[in-house]
């Protein structure tokens, strides 16, 4: 029964998105991205088949976490503002629940995004980087879901939502850069500011996920990653979904409805 | 304390808090049992066409120009890395100093970089190579670059000791870059004068006094005094012969 109250809210979260035409949104962003790429491509003069799949790759792991994450925060305000949720709510319902149902939804279309993106890679690229890629893409795009369902449920508005998910993902990508630079700093190393700030960046990286290491274009254009990185990205995404889920939960059981 | 619209924490179910924390302890010693990231120099590919930067630039070649200039200044530098400039592959360098000022011709600062930073390699070779760059771009707007040429020009005297070669820089700004104050359009005299060629530097000095070109009464005046030097340098380098 609770199984099923779950997957029915999975269910209508799929029907939302196919309702709102997500999926052809989301599919001219990918044309638009796969025709920058191919006139990359003309234009190069040397390694343009590199150039095409590299930007290609780049841009479009930006765009779909951009448009899923927007689709995450948008429709859960809805649910907010036209009182879905009290409805939904008031049936036999556990909050818990009804988060879980969200979240499987979503990451089901997450999934389903991280396979439209991969179909292109897979003509452009080797088969078997072309998949190792698309398997990275979805794990980060499946923590990225549970990112965006905890701040919506958070903060309930979609401006601090929206900030703090992009924020958040701008300084997951950068944090092992910024990490290295802060342990070996070219001038300065040894001030107690320095020391602090390494400590934080140190800090920092043991409670956000190093999305640097998913979903590579240099996979992709280089060499083909080895399955015990995509086997690491998998125990992080788990990880890191559980712990959001388990945050969201909790500021949802608190909230007055 | 609890905000408002918010009820008590007691109301979120203990398996919720659970998850959680275990969740917490579990990220936490993940990452902390992950080795920590090394530092590792990156090859210098070589810049993307000129077409491409332009169209990626959407109308701001200057701006991408600059930030392009960044990336390659940074690149000796890379997260938690610096790498000795022996170690750059100075052809790509210059590929991606003249990519810079084709994307913004009326910039220095490639040329500063070439002139003043990555001429700095303990390495004959690679400090001609960039000399080299540096005398290509003046000769494309000589009344821009000079400078940078003239710094060249010193370089290949002092550092690599290569008199011709340095004559041969002063000698293009003085034959192509017309707006260059007159001590850079002058250098190729004190040039032959270091090198001991007084008798083609006076020739020069003199010619230069008596063709008018030089207006300043304090140029003048001071010009004036480093010929009459010559000519009495010449005179005791003669009379000690004898």
């Amino acid at each position: 029964m609770r199984h099923l109250q779950i997957a029915t809210i999975a269910y209508f979260t799929l029907l939302e998105a196919l309702r709102t035409r997500l999926a052809w949104l989301f599919v001219i962003v990918l044309a638009l991205i796969l025709v920058t790429a191919y006139f990359i491509q003309q234009l190069a003069i040397t390694e343009s088949a590199r150039l095409q799949v590299g930007f290609a790759a780049a841009a479009a792991r930006v765009a779909t976490v951009f448009v899923l994450s927007l689709h995450i925060l948008t429709s859960m305000v809805r649910e907010f503002n036209d009182k879905g949720l009290e409805l939904t709510l008031s049936f036999d319902l556990r909050r818990s629940h009804y988060i879980l149902g969200r979240l499987c939804g979503y990451t089901l279309i997450a999934a389903l995004f991280a396979l439209i993106t991969t179909l292109p890679q897979l003509l452009l690229a080797p088969p078997q980087a072309a998949l190792q890629w698309g398997l990275s893409l979805a794990l980060e795009l499946a923590i990225m879901t549970a990112l965006s369902l905890f701040c919506i449920v958070t903060f309930t508005q979609l401006m601090p939502a929206a900030s703090f998910v992009f924020g958040f993902y701008v300084l997951a990508r950068a944090l092992t850069a910024i990490r290295l630079i802060s342990d070996t700093p070219l001038v300065g190393g040894d001030t107690l500011s320095h020391r602090v700030i390494s400590l934080l960046v140190d800090a920092l990286a043991l409670l956000l996920p190093a999305l640097d290491r998913f979903a590579q274009s240099a996979w992709l254009v280089d060499s083909a990653a080895s399955w015990q990185v995509l086997g690491a990205n998998a125990v992080q995404a788990l990880l890191y979904i559980v712990l959001l889920g388990a945050a969201a939960m909790s500021d949802f059981y608190r909230r007055n409805l | 304390m609890i905000g408002l619209g918010e009820r008590s924490l007691t109301v979120v179910p203990r398996a919720v808090w659970l998850a959680l924390l275990v969740a917490l302890i579990l990220q936490i010693v993940w990452q902390g049992v992950q080795p920590r990231p090394v530092a590792s120099a990156a090859a210098l590919t070589a810049p993307p066409p000129l077409a491409v930067l332009r169209v990626a630039s959407i109308g701001e070649p200057v701006v991408l120009a600059q930030l392009t200039t960044l990336y390659l200044q940074a690149f000796d530098n890379q997260p938690g890395i610096s790498i000795p400039f022996r170690d750059l592959d100075y052809q790509r360098v210059t590929q991606w100093l003249a990519t810079i000022l084709a994307l913004d011709p009326v910039g220095q600062y490639p040329l500063l970089m070439a002139a003043q930073v990555y001429s700095q390699v303990p390495d004959p070779a690679r400090e001609r190579l960039m000399l080299q760059f540096v005398h290509a771009q003046f000769l494309l707007d000589p009344n821009r670059r000079w400078r940078w040429l003239a710094h060249a020009a010193i370089m290949a005297k002092h550092r690599l000791h290569d008199a011709p070669l340095a004559l041969n820089y002063a000698w293009d700004i003085e034959r192509l870059a017309p707006a260059a104050p007159g001590w850079a359009r002058q250098m190729r005299i004190f040039i032959l004068e270091d090198i001991g060629e007084l008798e083609s530097a006076k020739i020069l000095l003199g010619g230069l006094l008596a063709s008018g070109e030089i207006k300043d009464e304090r140029e003048l005046r001071f010009l004036a005094e480093r010929l009459e030097d010559m000519k009495n340098a010449e005179k005791s380098s003669q009379s000690s012969k004898k």
